[in-house]
C-alpha cells in the first residue's frame, strides 16, 4: 500500500479505470473528451471552469491536470486565481445561505 | 528565478557543452525505461529516414551576439557572446541563393541579427535579389540603442517580414522569461512598428508575433490564443499584428538546464514524448529548411546547430559547396531533442505544423 491515498503517479494512470468496466468507462473518456472541446465556451475557459470546480471539489489530481492545462491553454495567474475564488465564494456562499435556515429554525424555537 | 546576465558559455557552465546536453538527452526516462528512440518512432509511421519534401527557405544565423539573456534561450545568446558572422560568409550565402531560385524565403536569425555590423547590408542584397527577407527580431534592440532606432523604417523599406517573441501579454510572466524590463519595451518597439504601417490591415507588412511558454508546459490552441493576444494587446496598448506562432520550447541549451534545475526534465520529456503526433512529425520545418551557422557550416535546423548536429556526412557541410539538390536527398540528422518538434500541434519556427 502507498503511504499517503493520493500518488501524483496516480493521475497518467486515469485511463486504467475501462480495465475493470471497458464499456462505462469508454463511454465516459469519450463524453470527457466532447464536453473540453471549444463550443459556445472556448478551451481555455473550460480548463478556468475546471480549475475552479477542481478546487471546490478538492481533488488534488484534478488541481494538477488543471493548472497545467489553463497554462497551457494561455490563461494568467489572475485569471486562474479569480476562477479560484469564484470557487471559494460559492462554497463559502453555501454555507452561508444555511444561516437562513438557521434563522428560521431558531424563530421556531424561540419565543 | 532571477535571469543570469551571462551565457552558460561564459559561465563554463556544462550545459555549453553540446556533448554534454546529447549524453543528457539520450538517457532520459522514466522508472519504465528510458524513452524511445526519436528516429525509432518516426520509423513506426514509415517516416524514417527522414527526407526533404523539397527545401524553400534558408535559415541564416547572423551570430550569437545578443542584448538580452533569455531564460529559455536554446542558443545561449547574450552581450557575451562574440561568435558573429563575416560579410565574406554572407556573401557565399548570396552565392548559394543565386544558383538556387527555389529558395525563395530567407530566414534570419541570431542572437540580435541586427547587432551584426553588415546585417543591413545583407538584407539590402537579399532584398536586391526578391527574395522574402523574414527577421526575427527580438523587439527591445529597436530601443537598445539610438543606431537602432531607425529599424521599423529599414524593414519597412525592404518589405522585411518582421517575426517577434513576446511570450505573454502581461509583463510578469514575460520578464521571468527574457528580463527585467523586457515586456515594457517590447510593447513600445511594437507601437513602433505599428507606426510605419506594421501589422495594419493593406499595409502589406507583416508583424508576427511568436509565443513559447515561460516554464515545463506546452503550448496548445494556437488560433485561440492568437485570438486572446490580439484582443489584450488593443485592449491594453492599442497594439495589432498579424498571426502568432506557438512554438514549443525544445529541451537544450538554457532551456534544458532551467528543466534540470527545476525538476522538470523528466516530466517535460515525458510529455513531449507522450504527445507524439505523426502529422506534425510528417510536417517538420527541417524539410523545407536548410540552416546556416555564423561560421558557415550547413545544419537541418537551428536546433542541430546549436547542439553542432552538421547535416548528414557526405553531403555539403559549407555554404560555400552549398548544393541543393545533393541537399534535398539527405537524410536529416535526429535526436531526443526532435521529440519537441512532433508534440501535439507541432512546432516549428512559422508556429504550429498541423
Amino acid at each position: 500500500m502507498e503511504n499517503t491515498y493520493y500518488n501524483p503517479a496516480d493521475l497518467k494512470k486515469f485511463g486504467n479505470i475501462t480495465e475493470l468496466q471497458p464499456e462505462m468507462g469508454r463511454k465516459f473518456f469519450d463524453y470527457y473528451g466532447e464536453v473540453f472541446k471549444e463550443g459556445a465556451l472556448t478551451e481555455r475557459e473550460k480548463a478556468l471552469i475546471a480549475l475552479a470546480v477542481s478546487h471546490a471539489v478538492q481533488c488534488p489530481y484534478c488541481i494538477d491536470a488543471y493548472t497545467s492545462d489553463c497554462l497551457e491553454k494561455g490563461a494568467d495567474e489572475n485569471q486562474m486565481m479569480e476562477a479560484v475564488h469564484v470557487a471559494a465564494a460559492i462554497k463559502g456562499g453555501a454555507a452561508l445561505v444555511h444561516g437562513v435556515q438557521m434563522m428560521n429554525k431558531i424563530k421556531d424555537l424561540t419565543m | 528565478m532571477s535571469i543570469p546576465v551571462k551565457s552558460l558559455k561564459a559561465q563554463h557552465h556544462q550545459f555549453a557543452n553540446p556533448a554534454f546536453q546529447l549524453e543528457v538527452l539520450q538517457h532520459a526516462g522514466t522508472e519504465e525505461g528510458d524513452f524511445p528512440f526519436f528516429g525509432a518512432k518516426l520509423h513506426e509511421h514509415k517516416l524514417y529516414p527522414l527526407r526533404p519534401t523539397g527545401t524553400t527557405i534558408l535559415q541564416v544565423n547572423v551570430g550569437k551576439m545578443c542584448n538580452q539573456t533569455c531564460r529559455h534561450c536554446h542558443v545561449d545568446a547574450g552581450p557575451d557572446r562574440k561568435e558573429i558572422m563575416t560579410r565574406d560568409t554572407m556573401q557565399l550565402c548570396l552565392d548559394a541563393l543565386a544558383k538556387s531560385p527555389q529558395l525563395t524565403t530567407v530566414d534570419i536569425t541570431g542572437g540580435a541579427p541586427e547587432m551584426n555590423p553588415d546585417f543591413r547590408w545583407f538584407v539590402e542584397q537579399l532584398s536586391a535579389m526578391g527574395r522574402q527577407v523574414i527577421v526575427r527580431c527580438n523587439l527591445t534592440i529597436i530601443l537598445a540603442n539610438p543606431k537602432y532606432h531607425d529599424l521599423p523604417e529599414f524593414f519597412r523599406k525592404h518589405s522585411v517580414q518582421v517575426t517577434s517573441s513576446l511570450p505573454y501579454f502581461s509583463a510578469s510572466r514575460t520578464d521571468a522569461q527574457r528580463g527585467d524590463g523586457v515586456f515594457e519595451k517590447s510593447i513600445k518597439a511594437l507601437q513602433l512598428l505599428n507606426a510605419v504601417g506594421y501589422g495594419r490591415e493593406g499595409s502589406g507588412l507583416e508583424l508576427n508575433l511568436v509565443y513559447n511558454p515561460s516554464g515545463a508546459f506546452l503550448p496548445v490552441g494556437q488560433k485561440s490564443l492568437e485570438g486572446e493576444f490580439k484582443r489584450r494587446l488593443l485592449s491594453g496598448y492599442g497594439i495589432v499584428f498579424n498571426n502568432l506562432f506557438c512554438i514549443t520550447n525544445l529541451p537544450i541549451s538554457r532551456y534544458l538546464d532551467y528543466l534540470v534545475e527545476s525538476g522538470n526534465y523528466s516530466s517535460y520529456m515525458e510529455k513531449l514524448v507522450t504527445a507524439f503526433n505523426p502529422v506534425a512529425a510528417a510536417n517538420v520545418m527541417c524539410r523545407n529548411t536548410v540552416s546556416v551557422g555564423w561560421d558557415g557550416y550547413l545544419y537541418d535546423c537551428d536546433f542541430n546547430q546549436m547542439l553542432e548536429l552538421k547535416v548528414q556526412f557526405g553531403t555539403p557541410q559549407h555554404i560555400r559547396d552549398f548544393n541543393l539538390a545533393q541537399l534535398d536527398q539527405r537524410a536529416i540528422v535526429l535526436n531526443q531533442h526532435c521529440y519537441g518538434c512532433t508534440a501535439g500541434a507541432g512546432s516549428s519556427c512559422g508556429g504550429s505544423t498541423t
